[in-house]
């Protein structure tokens, strides 16, 4: 119960004060997080939509197999990320290992599939009500995949949200692949991690409040912005 | 003017899980007039129109239309039964046709306006679809199904969930669009089919039983089973 207090004590006086390291790890962590899932939902939602509107023969396999890769462990990816951008791996020309570029591509994995997914079956619901229409109209096959991702941006919110999610608490993968370098690529959840090790248990908690108020104001800024659970159902 | 038709329906059938759902169907639509399908519950109708529409491609036979299908799928609109609307608002439900076959947006907006005050929407145009009641939606569908000026169009039970006020201004707007625009009406209503049809298809258990010109087949309708439906007997 102590701990929990002093933490509580430690993140008000982490925030009032504007610890500048806070700030710092506080924003790499959202860069990080911001930039994957920006990628994972360029990727992800047209997937989604791609899946929901396009019969193929492997299409329930394919699925299946999103799904599945959903609960992909982070470790094993940060693991394969890792031996990909090691000096001696094929991807090791770039340079990236123990850099904030490697947490962004290993988030990028984890987080695909769970976007891709979400979004594939909100649109598979719409689609089911707008296949006759949008058929009838004779619109192309990437009409009708931006015609879903667009009406169904709402459903799409609820993606992105889960994989931000995932992503911001995620700490498995990025500690691999960053190393949790002090001034480079050490974020809030591996800095948690440290701490705990460490046994200062306050400044770990205030670290994780900080972590989930973050969480917390990212939802509710998106849900604000596109005006969710107001006026009518969608 | 109706480059697309006639359309010919050679041996066509639709099948679902095995089932027949309508045909072989031997038909001509001719270029004129506003045709009423008919028949009971199940007899297949609206397979029948999503047949020619080209909603399912039928499992045996053949759907020609007198221009390649690529070219007359562009041609036609459908209205469903139960009508569709996009999660937009009323101008951009309007608007959705034309951007498919990206016109200017200056050019989209005049003609969905000017849509709009034929159909009797203006005031409506920047509330969102699904919040309008059935006979609004139903118009609204109408409305952004004759957008494309189709030269031919589908229209599957169009009133049938509305009151008697809805139903007479679809119907209007129904034989107005007949002077540019050849009608294929699927209904249950009989005093509509006599309100609106020039001729008529009759189907029972997915064959055409038969067809004729709307006066011949009200007055005289040649079959018994037609005799008896149109007495409001039941038809098995």
């Amino acid at each position: 119960m102590n701990d929990l207090l002093a933490g509580l004590g430690e993140a008000l006086r982490l925030i009032l004060t504007l610890d500048a390291e806070l700030i710092e790890i506080t924003l790499r962590s959202l860069r990080v997080t911001l930039s994957a899932l920006v990628i994972a939902c360029a990727i992800g939602l047209p997937l989604g939509g791609w899946l929901a509107v396009w019969r193929f023969r492997q299409r329930r396999f394919v699925i299946a197999t999103l799904n599945a890769l959903i609960a992909l462990p982070p470790v094993v990816v940060g693991l394969v990320v890792y031996l990909l951008l090691s000096r001696s791996g094929p991807l090791g020309v770039l340079g990236l290992l123990f850099t904030p570029g490697a947490m962004i591509a290993a988030q990028v994995i984890i987080i695909t599939p769970l976007v891709a997914s979400i979004a594939h079956q909100a649109l598979r619901d719409l689609w089911a009500v707008y296949h006759d229409l949008l058929i009838s109209m004779n619109a192309t096959r990437w009409q009708r995949v931006s015609t879903l991702l667009i009406d169904g941006r709402r459903a799409l919110l609820t993606a992105a949200l889960a994989g931000f999610g995932r992503a911001i608490g995620e700490v498995g993968a990025i500690m691999i692949v960053g190393g949790n370098i002090d001034g480079a690529t050490r974020v809030l959840t591996t800095a948690i991690a440290l701490e705990t090790g460490r046994g200062d248990f306050a400044l770990a908690l205030g670290l994780g409040i900080v972590l989930i108020g973050l969480s917390l104001a990212v939802s509710w800024a998106s849900h604000w912005v596109m005006r969710t659970e107001r006026r009518g159902t969608w | 003017m109706v480059a697309v038709l006639p359309l010919r329906l050679t041996g066509a059938s639709l099948r679902r899980r095995g089932k027949r759902l309508v045909g072989p169907v031997d038909l001509e639509i001719g270029a004129e007039g506003v045709t009423a399908v008919i028949g009971p519950n199940g007899s297949g109708k609206t397979s029948l129109l999503r047949m020619m529409h080209g909603l399912q491609r039928p499992a045996a036979g053949r759907v020609d239309w007198s221009l390649p299908e690529g070219v007359a799928r562009t041609r036609q609109a459908y209205v469903f039964q139960q009508p569709i609307a996009l999660r937009r608002t009323v101008l951009a439900n309007l608007a959705f046709p034309l951007r498919l076959r990206g016109l200017s947006r200056a050019e989209i907006r005049l003609r969905a306006e000017a849509q709009a005050a034929r159909f009797d929407l203006t005031d409506k145009l920047a509330q969102s679809a699904p919040s309008l009641s059935g006979g609004e939606m139903q118009r609204l569908a109408l409305a952004r199904a004759l957008i494309t000026e189709p030269e031919i169009l589908f229209a599957d039970e169009p009133c049938a969930a509305l009151d008697g006020r809805a139903m007479r201004e679809i119907e209007t707007r129904l034989i107005e669009a007949s002077a540019q625009t050849r009608l294929i009406i699927a209904t249950h209503d009989m005093g509509q089919a006599r309100r609106i049809a020039s001729d008529v298809i009759f189907l029972l258990h997915g064959r055409v039983h038969e067809t004729g010109p709307a006066q011949t087949f009200f007055d005289s309708p040649g079959t018994p089973e037609a005799r008896a439906f149109l007495k409001g007997d039941i038809v098995e």
